[in-house]
């Protein structure tokens, strides 16, 4: 990580959005607005990392991110290779580590990598020249998630600062609530947290500042009437110790946004979900597709431009050998 | 050293040519656009297009293509450039296509701009205008349309003022040798 280029840190990696800036985070953003239009192309690709090599390392189950990852580098040109856990030597008691020596031995470019280990990432980050982004490490970080999400919500209502985000569920298992609680407040947006109190933490309020304060409440119906967005999150069953819910039903009652909460909360409540969704436990199924208050669909679009955009940015200027 | 190679009545006098040039090159072109490459290309364009129509009376479609994601320097330790937008709002294929650019050089920007035009669609031609050409080509590109031709040494920087953009007037100038030699 050195230099800078317009007031940007030059990095290597992208491993959270803790201490990333704010005018960092609005460049990335600014620059994901520039790509989503590549993929409105009718040739749906552009020579920039050609001959670049991205591989993929899910050590965790993933559909959506493992798919816009690999159709990011695919639209950039970049040659990707996708490894999951369960087709990996990792089945044969591989270390983590010594994974990532034999794919460094391979000379990629940046490695995208899911761990249910907090601080995979950063481990590969210091002990490779490779890039690496983070797509999610155990309960810390997944900050391409936070990035699409803060996207989607720019794009729906032209700023972040001074917007009122609740984030409802298991909060504290959630990676993703976890990233964007660091990028929404850094953006000066006000966040609202809600979930059962084995789930959603008190001290979680301490991660808020004066200008973009974070408010731990336990009632969704709550932080719905504040809320300009909310983010509904899925119970991390693979994660959850056996008390700390009581049963899915009660959860659902108690948490779940249905069409009557979602009334009571007004037209311009955005809806938004990482996904899997859980229908039926978290969100309703027509709350889910609700044509003009969810923005899942589009977060997953965004999604895509995100990650050509860190992928652009991060290989940047790295070889000096080309021809000048 | 800076020299002023246009004044503003000087590039008001090439874009008027330039424009004439274009409309009789043309003539009988069904499909007629006209391409700015990011940034400079883009108000020239449109001035090109404007021009064009009060001679013939048919104003061409106008576009605009940022070329930064074909660079072939993108990897070269230079910063990477802030990404401009592509817009090209008329059918690709078929159409006849002059890219207009402020200043020509190597020839690098118009090999990447062309890739670009080629990955929306097959045009029926492509043609080239610029403001001003100052040689040094490093590829077989030549401009059919040129407003003003320009000797430089290599390390010269010629830049090109145009009150879209924010100059208090039109203007083109040479800068001889600046420090940094790029």
């Amino acid at each position: 990580m050195s230099g800078t280029a317009g007031g940007i840190t030059k990095r290597k990696d992208l491993l959270g959005l803790r201490g990333v800036a704010a005018d960092e985070i609005t460049h990335i953003l600014d620059t994901a607005e520039k790509f989503r239009a590549v993929s409105e192309r009718r040739i749906k690709k552009v020579p920039t990392l050609r001959g670049r090599t991205v591989v993929n390392l899910f050590f965790e189950a993933s559909t959506r991110t493992k798919t816009s990852f690999d159709l990011a580098a695919k639209r950039l040109s970049a040659d990707g290779v996708s490894i999951s856990a369960s087709t990996s030597a990792a089945k044969k008691g591989e270390t983590l580590m010594d994974t990532a020596r034999n794919i460094n031995a391979m000379a990629p470019d940046l490695v995208v990598i899911r761990h249910s280990y907090a601080g995979a990432a950063h481990m590969l980050a210091r002990a490779f020249p490779f890039s690496v982004i983070n797509a999610g490490d155990g309960i810390n970080e997944h900050p391409t998630q936070a990035l699409l999400d803060m996207l989607t919500m720019r794009r729906r209502f032209g700023r972040l600062e001074g917007l009122t985000v609740a984030i409802v569920g298991d909060v504290y298992h959630s990676r993703v609530a976890r990233s964007n609680l660091h990028g929404l407040t850094t953006m000066g947006a006000r966040v609202l947290l809600a979930g059962p109190g084995t789930m959603c933490r008190d001290g979680m309020a301490s991660l808020g500042t004066p200008d973009a304060p974070v408010e731990v409440r336990h009632s969704i119906d709550e932080v719905l009437e504040e809320a300009d967005v909310v983010m509904m999150l899925r119970i991390q069953r693979e994660r959850l110790a056996p008390a700390m819910l009581a049963s899915s039903r009660e959860y659902s009652r108690l948490y779940g946004l249905d069409m009557d909460r979602l009334k009571r909360a007004g037209e311009g409540t955005l809806v938004m979900h990482p996904g899997p969704i859980n229908r039926g436990v978290e969100m309703s199924p027509d709350v889910a597709d609700h044509h003009s208050q969810s923005a899942i669909m589009e977060q997953v679009t965004n999604g895509v431009a995100v990650r050509m955009a860190l992928m652009y940015l991060l290989l940047e200027g790295e070889s000096d050998d080309a021809t000048a | 050293m800076t020299r002023q190679i246009l004044d503003a009545g000087g590039v008001e006098r090439a874009l008027s040519r330039m424009a004439h040039e274009l409309v009789e090159a043309m003539h009988g072109v069904e499909h007629l656009c006209l391409v700015g490459i990011h940034t400079g290309g883009v108000p020239l364009a449109r001035r090109l297009a404007d021009r064009m129509g009060r001679i013939s009376g048919a104003c061409p479609s106008v576009g605009e293509i940022d070329i930064t994601l074909y660079r072939d320097d993108l990897y070269t330790g230079l910063e990477k450039p802030v990404l401009g937008e592509t817009r090209l709002p008329f059918r690709v294929t078929g159409a006849t296509i002059v890219l207009v650019d402020d200043v020509l050089f190597t020839g690098r920007t118009v090999r990447a701009a062309m890739d670009e035009l080629m990955d929306f669609g097959r045009p029926a031609r492509i043609a080239l205008a610029a403001l001003v050409d100052r040689g040094h080509r490093e590829l077989p590109i030549a401009a059919g349309v040129v407003g003003r031709t320009v000797e430089t040494d290599k390390t010269d920087r010629v830049t090109v003022r145009l009150t879209e953009t924010g100059a208090e007037e039109d203007s083109v100038f040479m800068e001889r040798n600046p420090g940094s030699g790029q």
